[in-house]
């Protein structure tokens, strides 16, 4: 196979497979271990194929290296290094070993697996961003420096973080147990919790390279069609999540343009949005709808669906939009959802009542340090014709911004603040 | 065309640090492979070679005393070789300079196939 044709990121994915199924057999508390064993796997696949190429199956090449090296180090270490609880009898006797270390290799399984480490990983005694780093680090095989990166963090202080989170998980020695309906009820929503911030990271991330991450939206799409996957975790919530996610990830090819600038919603090509994405995202919110609980995420998930079903923004239903922020507004009120309500609200009524809305926002003094904050206003006052209190606002929020897109893109709106765009 | 052999010579650190990360490893894998297509498509690749695996035994001495592990008392092992056809030493030496084992540190060691008929 020439170089070109192989999976771009076939050792990331490979990687969280098998620290998970590798830490299935050892315990979590041999984590080390099972990271010990894949980089293993991997050294000797890079150093053969290098020469020989890449192998037809290269996933099933390492997933052989790694289940002999497990096998191996099962033979010679299982009574002294205590594998997983549940698997030690089995694991101590030459009768079963290597069946057991088949069997956790056996491809039918293997989802249940990431997704038993996806939920280790978010331990209630860790932090949100922590839990979220760990399911990057372990279940999508990030790197140490490219999980720093996605947190706009050094490397050696989120080492030191992971290394910590890793300690706190080997106190419960097993992969979390998907069995009990209740503690999976406890655990599922800082588990989707974290793939809807792993996906806005990508989405809305703070990198000063690019204001676009594809590649963290992709692992989020991964991640959540492992809880579809699974009948315990495929909740009503699950597919609300899935459902936004992939109305979103259909806007993001006309999300930024040619010269690498972010293009507000109702500036973009719609012919570019992702047609099957949409159509996925509206089956996952027709099942989203058989529970009886309304999360947050099926109302955004709704309101994507709205912007996805018009073909023009002028063909846009503001005023549903409007009361779906209501909705957002009664069951997870913050100033960031009021601010958006509030852009919605211009759209459908003008910029006249947008300023008015935003001035009505409770809390409105969290959202001084938002660049978004200044940036709607300065739009409404550019509508309202009051061009120097437009570039006053936009002055600020050119200060705040995180990143080259977003300052390029303020200096085009301060620069054109004469020529009102339609965008809000 | 002369032919050299090509030692690719790396440390253990050097090469646990080239798989490091999963993205690591692809990228050296992917850099691995475009050196050899590009020496093959310029005529230079003989024969891609092999790798040579870590583990090994060495045998010497007048007593032919065996020891385990490859060559304790070096620090570098070589990983793998691989034959070139160039003009010269010169130029030998100069392909050898883009090879990727020397991004983690890793070194080339060139040598001229001695022939009969020189």
């Amino acid at each position: 196979m020439e170089p070109d044709e192989q999976a771009e990121h076939l050792f990331r994915q490979e990687s969280g497979r098998l620290v998970a199924i590798l830490t299935r057999l050892f315990g979590i508390h041999n984590l080390a271990l099972a990271e010990d064993v894949v980089q293993d796997a991997f050294c000797r696949a890079l150093e053969t194929w290098k020469f020989h190429g890449v192998p037809k199956n290269p996933s099933a090449w390492l997933m052989t290296t790694a289940k002999h090296r497990a096998l191996d180090i099962v033979r010679r270490d299982a009574t002294a290094r205590k594998f997983a609880p549940d698997l030690r009898p089995f694991l101590e006797s030459e009768w079963t070993m290597s069946q057991v270390v088949e069997e956790a290799f056996d491809a039918g399984g293997i989802k249940d697996i990431q997704l038993r480490m996806m939920f280790s990983c978010a331990h209630p005694q860790l932090q949100e961003e922590t839990q979220l780093a760990l399911i990057l680090h372990l279940v999508c095989g990030f790197g140490m420096d490219e999980t720093a990166a996605a947190f706009l963090k050094n490397t050696a202080a989120m080492q030191k973080r992971l290394q910590r989170a890793k300690t706190t998980l080997a106190g419960s020695r097993e992969l979390f147990d998907l069995s009990g309906a209740q503690d999976v009820a406890a655990r599922l929503p800082a588990v989707t919790r974290a793939v809807y911030l792993l996906f806005n990271e990508g989405y809305h991330g703070a990198s000063a390279q690019s204001p676009v991450r594809a590649d963290l939206c992709v692992e989020a799409l991964r991640l959540v069609s492992l809880l579809l996957a699974n009948p315990v975790t495929s909740t009503p919530t699950s597919h609300a999540l899935a459902a936004l996610l992939h109305f979103l990830a259909a806007r993001l090819p006309g999300r930024v343009d040619a010269a690498g600038d972010l293009v507000l919603l109702v500036d973009q090509d719609r012919s570019r949005w992702d047609a099957a994405l949409i159509a996925e995202g509206h089956r996952q919110l027709d099942v989203s709808a058989g529970g009886t609980g309304v999360t947050p995420y099926h109302v955004e998930a709704a309101i994507a669906s709205v912007h996805a079903a018009a073909r023009r923004i002028e063909e846009t239903d503001w005023g549903a939009i409007v009361s779906l922020y209501d909705t957002l507004m009664r069951i997870q009120p913050s100033p960031v959802v009021a601010l958006n309500r509030a852009v919605a609200v211009a759209q459908h009524e003008g910029p006249a009542r947008g300023l008015e809305e935003i001035d009505r926002i409770p809390d409105r003094r969290r959202l001084l340090r938002y660049t978004f904050y200044y940036s709607a206003r300065g739009e409404f006052e550019c509508r309202l014709g009051r061009l120097r209190e437009a570039r006053k606002e936009f002055e600020t929020a050119l200060e705040l911004a995180r990143n080259p897109a977003e300052r390029r893109f303020l200096e085009g709106r301060i620069r054109n603040c004469g020529r009102p765009s339609r965008t809000a | 065309m002369p032919e050299f052999i090509f030692l690719y010579r790396n440390t253990q650190e050097a090469r646990r640090e080239m798989s490091g990360s999963p993205e690591r490893a692809q990228q050296s894998m992917q850099k691995w492979r475009a050196w050899f297509k590009d020496l093959g498509e310029r005529g230079y690749l003989k024969n891609v070679g092999q790798p040579l695996d870590h583990a090994g035994k060495v045998v010497g001495g007048t007593k032919k005393t065996v020891t385990d592990g490859p060559y304790s008392e070096t620090k570098d092992v070589v990983g793998g070789f691989s034959i070139i056809e160039a003009k010269d030493l010169d130029q030998a030496a100069q392909l050898a300079s883009g090879c990727p084992v020397t991004d983690a540190g890793g070194s080339v060691e060139v040598r001229p196939v001695m022939r009969l008929d020189m």
